[in-house]
């Protein structure tokens, strides 16, 4: 055998960008909760358990007959035609009118993020994205070396005015960011979503500044309450406002296939940037989405899991309530997959998550979602994935330790933490600190739907 | 040629370590004509090392169940030849409370501590006893696990208000932990191999202040030197040193003692580490190629070593 593991040899051929592409820490942690035994409340998983595999099994048999040469060729780079109209098919259904011309479809939105990243940024540009911003865009960030300056959410999202202050604070040094990266709705991994006068705002801010956005939409059609918010992309028309959208979270993560809408030059330079990545999507998966799409079973499906969704968002909620401790605050997401939950600032949950793991049960430390070290009493908890007896046994393991942490504070300082529940009263120069997200009301439970 | 058992990965916190250790060993056995058969440690490993019969087991495990004599008892019961330390240089070892009070009382000079269990506080009223910990100790103090390898859990408190989130950091990996004292000063590690010191490294941190277990594990954060720019008399102590904590603990065929060099030329032993890493980036690997033994020897020269207790 003469493979070599050995880094000392190629150490002198790897790009300098690949510096800051290290493991860390967190993800060694994060590797021990791929075990069987834990109860993963970290992971980001639509539940595709419940997709019908008879319809599976139609589609691609359907593929066979009919278009199996097709299937198996390369495609279009931009993507096919037909598949083009179901997304704007997916967008109408949020309200967005769309032409084909003015889209490419991707692998994956994750792929968005990328080539977006790879067309506009030099390295050391600036990226403005949320805090927390969803933890896999962190990497893409990185590897391209952009310098992400993060601006706080609360319970409206993005503060579009300390944007504004960020904006002028980097315009003072001289330097105007490429692009504002965001998750406007039931955002990852806040669970927050962006009240519609910051989004006018937003919108208002891009135009007059001349600022490019990146609409991060994965979750948008899976919505438990609450009107639709109006999408950045709607707002704009399509002048400042990328679009990036998926079925990764709608029909499956397994298809890998996403789409990013945006202004026709920018559009080509990410058209060459994704041909020099892959030349093409997956005419296989695009051919599946459009049969798919023509059985007409697309949005009953969204339905069903938007109701299955929401039940267990409520489950955990509930859960949340009965086991964590009054000094831990939440989130309470009108869609998406994500609760964030907060603790008080001794506890550290990198720290935290190897004790949860001796208890079998799992989440994403908070720290995974901000660039600055920020975020390390947070937590994302993921409620799509679990059924719904393993999401409460999985909160009550999480908040047997949390409780057990705040005890020993407790017993160490021979004070107990007072609890924090109006947001209103924490001073201005904390929240450039700590994160302060909406909180829930104390003793909230849901009383109307056991 | 023979077969070999190569343990790694398992559920330790370390377990991507061990998997890099793992898979390095296999392909150095392999390039040794044995036949390597790789185990993941899980709930099989009875079964698959009865599968496997090998004629020995290469532990390539860190942290919880392979450095801490779980795994090498159960090799004793299978009456399978393992490398490196047995079931009570182990123990010793993976347990810094009970190392450092054996290194006290031997004359070895290590950091001054205190150790509490969770019980201590939750029962005893132990945090009543910190004020005057604090004071013998003087800040910064570093709050670490006793068990846990790596630097995972392990914190810095540089005034008496970090102290209860440092001591919550590190009952998350342990239910007892230690306070020491901060030693400032140079970071060097001492390999030993069948009985012999390997050339000294010395970490040097790029930026932090406080290396910690990203860093100590990933190239671009620390620099390593090897063999560590010391004086002769100085690294000659080290040495010494070194072999006497691996002798003190009963650690056989390999291990890695963890010192710090103090502004006044003072030596002090922080730890000493049964398995230490085999990784592209370890120490121990390193410190072998400095002492003229390359990554094959060294994993052949620990499989001669391999061993049952009489």
């Amino acid at each position: 055998m003469s493979i070599s593991r050995d880094l000392e040899r190629y150490a002198g051929l790897f790009a300098s960008r690949t510096r800051v592409m290290t493991s860390s820490a967190m993800r060694d942690l994060m590797a021990v909760t791929a075990r069987p035994e834990v109860i993963s409340l970290a992971g980001g998983l639509p539940d595709t358990s419940t997709f019908p595999p008879q319809t599976f099994a139609a589609v691609t048999q359907r593929i066979a007959e009919e278009s199996c040469a097709k299937a198996l060729q390369y495609g279009p780079t931009e993507g096919l035609p037909e598949t083009k109209g179901c997304i704007a098919e997916a967008m109408a259904a949020e309200g967005m009118r769309v032409d084909g011309e003015d889209m490419i479809v991707t692998t994956g939105g994750q792929q968005v993020i990328d080539l977006v990243t790879k067309t506009l940024i030099d390295p050391g540009d600036v990226v403005i994205a949320e805090a927390p911003t969803y933890p896999g865009a962190v990497p893409v960030f990185s590897s391209y070396q952009a310098d992400v300056v993060q601006v706080d959410m609360d319970a409206d999202g993005m503060r579009i005015d300390l944007l504004e202050e960020t904006l002028d604070a980097l315009g003072r040094e001289g330097r105007r960011p490429k692009f504002v990266y965001t998750v406007p709705s039931f955002q990852n991994p806040a669970g927050v979503t962006m009240s519609a006068p910051r989004r006018r705002r937003l919108v208002e801010v891009a135009h007059e500044r001349e600022l490019l956005v990146l609409e991060d939409n994965p979750y948008g059609l899976l919505r438990y309450e609450g009107p639709a918010p109006e999408t950045l992309y709607s707002l704009d028309g399509g002048v400042y406002v990328m679009y990036l959208g998926t079925f990764s979270k709608t029909l499956s993560p397994g298809i890998r296939l996403g789409w990013v809408v945006a202004p026709p030059p920018v559009l080509e330079k990410i058209n060459l940037g994704k041909q020099a990545a892959d030349l093409c999507t997956s005419t296989l998966s695009q051919l599946m989405v459009q049969a798919y799409f023509e059985q007409g079973h697309w949005a009953p499906y969204v339905q069903s899991l938007t109701e299955l969704y929401r039940s267990r968002r409520d489950t955990m909620l509930d859960a949340l309530a009965e086991h964590f401790p009054p000094q831990a605050e939440w989130t309470r997401p009108a869609g998406g997959l994500f609760i964030w939950a907060t603790l008080p600032d001794f506890i550290d949950t990198t720290d935290l998550l190897a004790r949860a793991l001796r208890e079998n049960v799992a989440f994403v430390p908070g720290e995974a979602a901000f660039m600055d070290g920020r975020g390390r009493s947070s937590m994302r908890l993921n409620f799509s994935m679990c059924d719904e007896d393993t999401i409460r046994e999985g909160v009550r393991r999480i908040g047997e330790v949390v409780k057990e942490q705040v005890r020993l504070y407790g017993t160490l300082t021979g004070e107990h933490p007072a609890v924090r529940l109006d947001p209103g009263d924490e001073p201005e120069a904390e929240s450039a600190s700590v994160v302060r997200l909406p909180r829930r009301l104390p003793g909230q439970r849901r009383a109307d739907r056991r | 040629m023979s077969r070999v058992a190569v343990l790694k990965g398992g559920r330790s916190l370390e377990r991507q370590v061990s998997m890099r250790s793992g898979a390095r060993v296999e392909d150095a056995l392999a390039r040794l004509g044995h036949e390597a058969v790789g185990i993941d440690v899980g709930p099989d490993l009875i079964a698959r090392l009865r599968e496997a019969a090998p004629n020995a087991a290469f532990v390539a495990m860190h942290g919880r169940d392979g450095e801490d004599g779980t795994v090498q008892e159960l090799l004793e019961i299978l009456g399978i030849p393992y490398t490196g330390s047995g079931v009570l240089a182990c123990a010793r070892a993976t347990d810094k409370v009970l190392a450092k009070h054996l290194m006290i009382e031997a004359g070895i000079p290590t950091p001054d501590f205190h150790s509490f269990s969770e019980s201590a506080f939750a029962g005893l009223g132990a945090a009543q006893a910190l004020p005057a910990i604090e004071e013998r100790l003087e800040f910064p103090i570093v709050v670490k696990p006793s068990s846990q390898g790596s630097a995972l859990g392990v914190k810095f408190a540089r005034t008496a208000a970090d102290v209860p989130a440092a001591l919550i950091a590190a009952f998350s990996y342990d239910s007892r932990v230690l306070l020491e004292r901060y030693v400032a000063g140079r970071d060097l590690a001492v390999s030993i191999l069948d009985g012999e010191a390997l050339p000294v490294v010395e970490a040097v941190p790029r930026d932090e202040e406080f290396y910690d277990f990203e860093a100590r594990y990933e190239i671009g954060r620390t620099d390593f030197v090897c063999p560590a720019a010391l004086d002769p008399e100085v690294a000659e102590r080290t040495h010494e040193l070194a072999l006497r904590t691996h002798a003190l603990l009963g650690c056989r065929g390999f291990s890695r003692v963890d010192l710090m060099l103090d502004g006044d030329g003072g030596l002090f032993v922080l730890e000493a580490n049964p398995i230490p890493g085999l990784t592209d980036t370890s120490l121990l690997p390193q410190a072998a190629e400095a002492g003229g033994v390359g990554f094959d020897e060294l994993v052949g020269r620990i499989l001669e070593l391999a061993r049952l207790p009489p």
